[in-house]
């Protein structure tokens, strides 16, 4: 190996007070897959775009193929050769496979598609994708989405290929397929990065994996010669029991009975086909499937923010004993039946909380109504603010500070800590652990475990397989809106739920219709 | 072959970062030296364009407001229906209900008022026709802001040119009126019942327009006490931030918007009232006088803080006086003044944004370069 492909010299970035990157130093080498590996926050993302051109170091230099680069724009960055597949793909819906990949290329002499669709053939051969030129992307699932952004950046000539959490959106026979793909690429000379939090894929598909905690680079080992804990070490920055602790199901009583849930959305998609499950107390039911499989709107079916056109929701009350219909209940009237339903939606600032206000305005959000009279009575949210800032570990300057202002982990305690003081007998989490680290993702696992050994029934939206496998006791999957299978958590496998999550659909697009 | 294909571009010398908050001092340090320096460039343009001392012309500005004794009780009126207006427009705006149409719901207010002062006159005792008057403006306040916010909640129109028509139709209104109560044909309408005094708010203490402050200083307190303190302050705050929040905490959202806009066509209408009843004792087409819009900008100026609005509306009916007193005083174009208004009102708003954001010198490659 003579001169590395990327070479960083002590990259630094700041966003205000915050520190994203500190005198971060990186090489990446030429036939060679590097893992950025990183927890949420620690800076690995940003990097990246500064070798991509969306963002300019404050200071720190970065060589390519030995020369000092100074690239400002995406634009600069292609004429480096570099491409970089983002997280969320940037392609024109209505246009085809090959439109999308010359779509922004200035190239001499006419404008000729048949040659462009030759080229990605040839691009897709030589490489193992399987995609056609002429497939519009409407019609195209998301791993060929992330097919045709891969393909764009090789048609640009790209020899250094950086790739943003690639595997989020996939199944595991899809990440398999990629990391065949990724393997080729690797083998025809070109340096690849690929960022990511998930240890098992750091060590199935790189050579060398470099770390990053905290905007700081701590180092760069030989994929061969480590493992998951001391990885997780290096990421944490102490060591850390990657085990979740799964109780026995005990006393398990049918809290939630959905039985045939049809929903058709605004636009006229059917979103839920005939969805039926029971969601048992002192049980966690999760919930799996590739993103926008309905997950959403399942939740809020039974949380009253969505309407439903057939089926039914029961709800069978602890304390009585009987069975509430809850079918097309605004979340108000839901309440008022006695329903203890909590619900930590996907959307944190956008739903679960208000983000402009402190946190006890944000816990008040859920109880203001109580007490008569006209006006708000702020001591009780308060003193519920001190102690969930105080139990969960919530980093904040003080209650009063604007929840926007706490970083993602923070936000989601305020949330989770909310919806459990309400001693929920339901309580539905979507995406729950989403962009937290790996301490807060164990304390929110936990408290649903403890929740589930109070008897309440968890439901738990998730997209991490292994920590389904690990924390849920059955999982359901959904498939374009439909359950295609309620499994046992303990006796499933990452390949069963994958086929599961994909049974349904072909290519994509919804079978039904 | 890079250094060949890529040509070597300067590095951006500055950039742009947010601020995590800032001291409440410095915060008014930076607003002090920006209505400084807004004098000063007032100041080049004072001279280049009229040869006037500008310390002269600053001088004659502050005397539009505390020159006399009744042009200061003058301001103060000024500052209460200014103060009003913009308390009227505060919750809707808090609740991201784009009204733009106060300038009609006062003005429809005031129609009401006047309906009853014209017509109804001294026929009825004066105390029963002045409450009358006052729950005419505060109705038809209500319906003018009502009408677009039930169409808003019912089928989702948009509030914004909605409430903007609304003004024109309440404009021609009164000019119809106008044309059938006065029989000469003028446009302009007299005072009305200027020799009973019927329908107009009476004097206390000997200041005309002492119950239109009180009315507007009690009002501030309260709509202050509303929003930061009563279920429904709080429930337009959640609708206005996040209407998904709303729902997903049960709020019934299209009562809210309804609920609101009652309250903000209410005290529009009232500020009819007090402009019908208390001030000008007759009506026009200029009655809200551009107030409906200027309010706005005080609202959003004092970030929707009725306290902060006394200040945010005193700093604007400065202006709008000083600039009124410099035009004739030294017989200069309005124009002048008006530029010298935009000028500094520009400085105060965009100062904001260096008490939001900071500029940094990049610092990088030192070596190799």
């Amino acid at each position: 190996m003579s001169t590395p492909a990327i070479e960083l010299k002590n990259i630094t970035k700041t966003f205000g007070s915050i520190t994203a990157n500190k005198n971060v130093c990186l090489t990446v080498n030429s036939g060679e897959i590097l893992s950025l590996l990183g927890e949420n926050g620690s800076g690995k993302t940003t990097l990246m775009n500064m070798i991509s051109g969306i963002y300019f170091p404050d200071a720190g230099q970065i060589f390519i193929d030995g020369k000092e680069a100074v690239i400002r724009s995406p634009k600069d960055a292609f004429d480096y050769k570099i491409g970089m597949i983002h997280q969320h793909f940037k392609l024109v819906d209505i246009f085809t496979a090959a439109e999308n990949v010359v779509l922004g290329l200035k190239e001499d002499g006419k404008y000729n598609i048949k040659e462009v669709e030759k080229k990605v053939a040839e691009i897709s051969s030589r490489y193992g994708f399987e995609i056609s030129p002429s497939k519009k992307i409407y019609e195209m699932s998301v791993s060929e989405k992330q097919t045709v952004e891969i393909i764009k950046v090789l048609y640009r000539g790209a020899n250094i290929l950086i790739l943003d959490e690639p595997t989020a959106v996939l199944t595991p026979q899809e990440t398999q397929k990629l990391f065949a793909v990724l393997r080729k690429m690797k083998e025809d000379g070109k340096a690849i990065v690929i960022i990511t939090h998930k240890l098992h894929e750091v060590l199935d598909i790189s050579d060398r994996v470099s770390v990053l905690r905290k905007g700081e680079y701590i180092g760069t080992l030989n994929t061969a010669e480590t493992n998951e804990a001391e990885l997780t070490e290096m990421m944490v920055g102490k060591k850390i029991s990657l085990d979740i602790n799964r109780s026995e199901p005990e006393n398990c009583v049918d809290r939630l009975k959905v039985e045939s849930l049809n929903c058709i959305d605004s636009d006229g998609v059917k979103v839920l086909s005939d969805i039926s499950f029971t969601a048992r107390g002192g049980e966690i039911l999760g919930v799996a499937g590739i993103a926008g499989s309905g997950q959403k709107e399942l939740l809020e079916a039974i949380a009253g923010l969505q309407k439903y056109d057939s089926g039914s929701i029961i709800y069978s009350d602890p304390k009585s004993g009987k069975d509430v219909n809850l079918k097309n209940k605004s979340p108000y009237q839901i309440k008022e039946l006695g329903v203890r339903l909590s619900f930590v939606p996907e959307d944190r600032l956008g739903m679960g909380l208000v983000g402009n206000m402190d946190i006890t305005d944000n816990m008040m959000l859920r109880s203001y109504r109580k007490g008569r009279g006209a006006f708000l009575k702020r001591n009780a949210p308060r003193e519920l603010a001190k102690t969930i800032v105080k139990d969960l570990e919530v980093v904040t300057p003080s209650i009063n500070t604007p929840i926007r202002r706490l970083s993602g982990g923070n936000v989601q305690k305020v949330l989770v800590g909310r919806e459990i003081s309400l001693s929920p007998s339901v309580l539905m989490t979507a995406y729950a652990v989403r962009g937290l680290d790996i301490n807060s993702s164990y304390l929110i696992y936990n408290l649903l475990n403890s929740q589930k050994e109070k008897g309440v029934a968890v439901i738990f939206v998730g997209e991490d397989l292994d920590v389904l496998i690990d924390l849920c006791d059955k999982i359901m999957v959904l498939s374009s809106g439909a359950v295609t299978g309620i499994v046992d958590a303990k006796t499933t496998t990452k390949e069963e739920l994958g086929r599961l999550m994909t049974k349904n659909s072909k290519g994509g697009a919804d079978s039904e219709q | 072959m890079n250094s060949n294909s890529v040509k070597k571009t300067h590095e951006p010398l500055f950039h742009i970062a947010k601020r995590n908050g800032m001291v409440w001092w410095k915060a008014w340090l930076i607003r002090g030296i920006s209505v400084i320096i807004s004098l000063l460039v007032c100041a080049v343009i004072i001279v280049s364009l009229t040869h006037q001392n500008p310390l002269e012309v600053y001088g004659a500005m502050i005397k539009g407001s505390f020159g006399t004794s009744r042009k200061f009780w003058a301001m103060l009126q000024n500052l209460a229906i200014l103060l009003c207006i913009s308390l009227a427009v505060t919750p809707a705006f808090k609740m991201k209900f784009w009204n733009l149409g106060a300038e009609g719901q006062v003005l429809f207010g005031g129609l009401c008022s006047m309906v009853l002062m014209f017509m109804v006159g001294d026929r009825i005792p004066n105390i029963l026709l002045i409450l009358a008057m006052l729950v005419a403006s505060i109705l038809g306040g209500i319906i003018w802001g009502l009408l677009p916010a039930l169409f808003k909640a019912k089928w989702g129109t948009n509030e914004s040119l909605f409430t903007l028509m609304m003004n024109y139709i309440a404009i021609q209104l009164v000019s119809f009126a106008i044309m059938v109560w006065v029989p000469s044909g003028s446009s302009v309408m007299g005072l009305v019942n200027s020799n009973t005094r019927a329908g107009w708010l009476p004097d206390l203490f000997g200041q005309k327009y002492l119950i239109n402050i009180l009315i507007v200083a009690v009002l501030t307190v309260v709509m202050f006490v509303y929003l930061r303190y009563s279920k429904h302050g709080y429930e337009l705050s959640v609708v206005g931030e996040s209407e998904n929040t709303a729902r997903y905490i049960g709020i019934d959202v299209k009562k809210v918007i309804i609920r609101t806009m009652i309250l903000s066509g209410a005290i529009c209408g009232l500020s009819g009232f007090l402009l019908v009843a208390g001030t000008n004792h007759t009506i026009s087409k200029e009655l809200a006088g551009g107030n409906g819009f200027t309010a706005i900008m005080v609202s959003w100026l004092a970030k929707f803080n009725p306290v902060m609005m006394v200040l945010t509306s005193l700093i604007v009916v400065f202006l709008q006086r000083g600039a009124g007193e410099i035009a004739t005083k030294f017989n200069l174009n309005t124009s002048l003044a008006d530029i010298l208004t935009g000028i500094i009102i520009f400085f105060i708003i965009g100062c904001e944004f260096f008490i939001n954001y900071k500029i940094m010198r990049t610092n990088s490659g030192k070596e190799g370069k």
